[in-house]
């Protein structure tokens, strides 16, 4: 089963590579399996973990009645596919969208708004402001420098409120160079992913099918 | 379609020839290997003079370089030395200041089209818990994760410094699964877990596994290490998990997100981060413990050279294009 | 009612989600933990939709004779083959050795997996035809890029030993220190950004202000 398994696999890695080559019938008879296999994947997996073991447990064995709630949601949410009635769907998608905009408010304030201003505006000279001046290595004091001004003319860059010129339009400049170098940064990042996700499927193709590789 | 059919026949055919007839495994010797660097070097400087002559090669020959980037290092004896970054140690540092017998929640946020970065990440952080007898609880936020996890243990185990140490289910480590809900899941783990996972991977009830039993929540927690390859991951751990209920936590992210986790880290909300497959080599080489991170490191370097070489093919064209223009006018 | 009781849930439950941060007590910590249930509930069920939208789209395309029907027929197949498998299994449906857990080695994994890798030959064709220093910000992406690049493999301090680079200039010292710092200031400058946005627009949805959510009519 393991050897057909293989074979199988290496079928189908094949079948998506030939997209290289062109659009085929064989690419897209792998993708149409892709798309048919994730979305049971999905389907029965949420059935067992979700549905099953939190929901049905949840009210058999554990007692917890408030999950009526949720499911009579959840069946709500399902009647979006009979269009005569799909617009009750809309009561659940209301719950999910204020919970999730409550959540982030907090979340995103504390996280993101607090704690990287917070973070940012520390002694440029000294490792912490208890620290006496210029205890800091000059390597980490010009570090400091360039994230302190880099962060701060990074968002003058993003206020549009006003027009980017004279003195704004230098910090906007300076901001601009930022973000491009850490564009850059995320490009050469992405190459590094994508190579290595190619790396893993030939690993597979001349490694674990064809065992070629020592 | 006739054309495509032979085109499968002759794959079918290459295919049945690696398999049946090549004698495995193959494996280029120093010699060979710097010959076939050489070669790659010169079919390169003909791409680049072809190029500045005007003629662009098609994007088959590009994506051919890429695949000869790719596999013909696997059968080169060629070492590199992998340098540590400071993130990296830090993850480490982080792992091995914990006791004996601590619990490291470990949640697994990803698929198997990241697992080629994400997976050796994983292999070897099993691999230093249990060799540091650490008590690990495995839990996941994308129903995949536990099942990669899976994978991940059973590789473990066939080292044999892993599999000498009777690392046992239920009293050293478990696999508490998958929840939908996201940052829900990790907001309702902050007051109870056994809440969100009322039963483990296997179906197994929480209160039936010793290890768990008496984890409420996060303060249960000694150190916690995520592998992240989009959302919900790393920045919905950091948020609720780290700011709200205090967890020390490090990570494992694919690279294409990991640049976004610096600002992160540089804030203490992270302790440690391994960014992409170039982080799972640092770790393994941290570790001692080499794996498919740094095998595969020659290949990332060639496949990074390469694209450093169509860069520069392609400006290189771009100049001396323009040069020609101004030249004319 | 199709528009007022979804805005006043929104309303009510974004405020709660908002309260229960400073008071983690009850009852606000009991609501707390239901509304995440029936959250992970809704999430499970509106991931069904997209499974059952996706067959009933299908099957569409099939009883119509659309164009590449006999693709919607293999993705129903496959569809039906790993949910049969998977409920058939019980709930140890990804224990090593079942067909559930087969399936996800040997045909999810290799599909899912080679479908992004592809993605590596398009980036480097792509790095051949377009990435162009064409002005100076250009060329700063592009010099980011080539130094990262570089310095996060091996080879890029090996090629630099070549010429005797001192340490503290050598391709993964260059990109450790354009890591933290410069890519640090810009990540985090879009990070404020972006939260900036995002506390702003669910404030707006909770306001009842932002309504496209709830789509037309």
């Amino acid at each position: 089963m393991q050897i057909f398994g293989l074979w199988v696999a290496a079928f189908f890695t094949l079948g998506i590579i030939s997209f290289l080559y062109k659009d085929n019938p064989w690419y897209k008879v792998c993708e149409s399996i892709f798309v048919g296999i994730s979305a049971g994947y999905w389907f029965v997996t949420l059935f067992w973990d979700n549905i099953y073991s939190l929901f049905y447990l949840g009210v058999a064995e554990r007692g917890n009645y408030s999950l009526y709630v949720g499911a009579v949601l959840g069946l709500m949410m399902l009647l979006r596919l009979i269009p005569q009635i799909g617009w009750i769907s809309r009561w659940p998608l209301a719950f999910v969208v204020g919970a999730t905009a409550g959540l982030y408010i907090i979340n995103y304030f504390a996280s993101n708004i607090m704690v990287q201003v917070e973070n940012t505006l520390t002694p440029l000279f000294a490792d912490a402001f208890n620290q006496p001046t210029f205890s800091a290595s000059v390597y980490n004091s010009i570090g400091n420098i360039v994230v302190a001004v880099g962060t701060f003319t990074g968002l003058v860059y993003f206020f549009f409120s006003k027009e980017h010129k004279g003195f704004m339009g230098g910090m906007a400049k300076i901001g601009i160079w930022t973000i491009m170098i850490t564009f850059g940064a995320s490009f050469g990042y992405t190459v590094m992913s994508r190579m290595s996700l190619l790396i893993g499927r030939m690993d597979f193709i001349f490694g674990d099918w064809l065992q070629l590789i020592k | 379609m006739k054309r495509d059919m032979l085109i499968y026949s002759a794959i079918l055919i290459i295919a049945l020839l690696l398999y049946f007839a090549v004698p495995k495994p193959i494996a280029f010797s120093p010699t060979v290997s710097y010959i076939v660097i050489v070669l790659i070097a010169v079919a390169l400087i003909y791409i680049f003079i072809r190029t500045i002559q005007g003629k662009y090669v098609g994007r088959r020959i590009v994506f051919l370089f890429v695949g000869i980037a790719v596999v013909l290092p696997f059968f080169m004896t060629v070492t590199q030395p992998i340098r540590l970054s400071p993130e990296v140690k830090m993850v480490y540092d982080a792992i091995m200041k914990l006791k004996p017998g601590s619990k490291v929640l470990a949640s697994f946020d990803y698929d198997p089209p990241s697992a080629p970065e994400l997976q050796p990440m994983a292999e070897t952080f099993f691999r230093l818990c249990i060799e540091r007898d650490l008590k690990v609880i495995i839990m996941g936020l994308w129903p995949q994760g536990p099942q990669q996890a899976e994978m991940a243990l059973r590789k473990t185990m066939t080292f044999p410094e892993a599999a000498s140490k009777n690392y046992k289910y239920g009293v050293d480590y478990v696999n508490l699964g998958f929840q939908t809900g996201n940052e829900f899941v990790i907001q309702r783990m902050g007051s109870d877990f056994k809440s969100m996972f009322p039963n483990d991977y296997y179906g197994t009830p929480y209160d039936s596994l010793p290890l768990v039993r008496n984890v409420k929540n996060f303060s249960n927690i000694d150190y916690s290490f995520n592998l992240s390859a989009g959302y919900p991951g790393t920045v919905e751990w950091v948020q609720v998990a780290v700011d709200r209920y205090g967890l020390q936590m490090g990570t494992g992210n694919t690279a294409v997100q990991a640049t976004s986790m610096y600002p992160y880290l540089r804030a203490g909300q992270l302790i440690g981060l391994l960014g992409g497959l170039n982080g799972a080599a640092e770790f393994e080489k941290a570790c001692n413990k080499l794996g498919k991170g740094t095998k595969f490191m020659v290949s990332q370097s060639f496949s990074h050279v390469i694209v450093i070489a169509f860069i520069i093919i392609g400006n290189a064209a771009f100049f001396l294009g323009e040069k020609k223009k101004r030249e004319k006018e | 009612m199709r528009r007022e009781i979804p805005l006043i849930i929104t309303a009510v439950v974004g405020i709660f989600f908002v309260l229960q941060y400073f008071i983690p007590h009850p009852p606000f910590n009991q609501l707390n933990g239901w509304f995440s249930d029936w959250f992970s509930i809704i999430g499970a069920c509106a991931i069904w939709l997209g499974a059952l939208n996706l067959i009933r789209i299908s099957a569409d395309k099939i009883y119509r004779r659309r164009e590449d029907w006999g693709y919607a027929i293999i993705i129903i197949i496959s569809f039906l083959l790993i949910t049969i498998i998977g409920f058939w299994e019980g709930n140890a449906f990804r224990d090593s050795g079942t067909g559930f857990d087969w399936l996800y080695r040997f045909i999810y994994t290799p599909l899912s997996a080679t479908m992004f890798a592809l993605l590596a030959f398009f980036v480097a064709s792509a790095s051949y035809r377009a990435f162009r220093a064409r002005n100076l910000e250009a060329t700063l992406l592009l010099l980011a890029a080539f130094f990262v690049m570089l310095g996060r493999v091996p080879v890029g301090d090996a090629l630099a030993g070549i010429f005797h680079v001192p340490e503290s200039i050598l391709p993964s010292s260059i990109a450790t220190w354009i890591m933290n710092f410069i890519n640090t200031a810009g990540q985090r400058a879009i990070l404020i950004g972006i939260a900036l946005g995002i506390v702003s627009t669910s404030l707006r949805i909770i306001l009842g202000i932002e309504r496209s959510y709830l789509g037309g009519e």
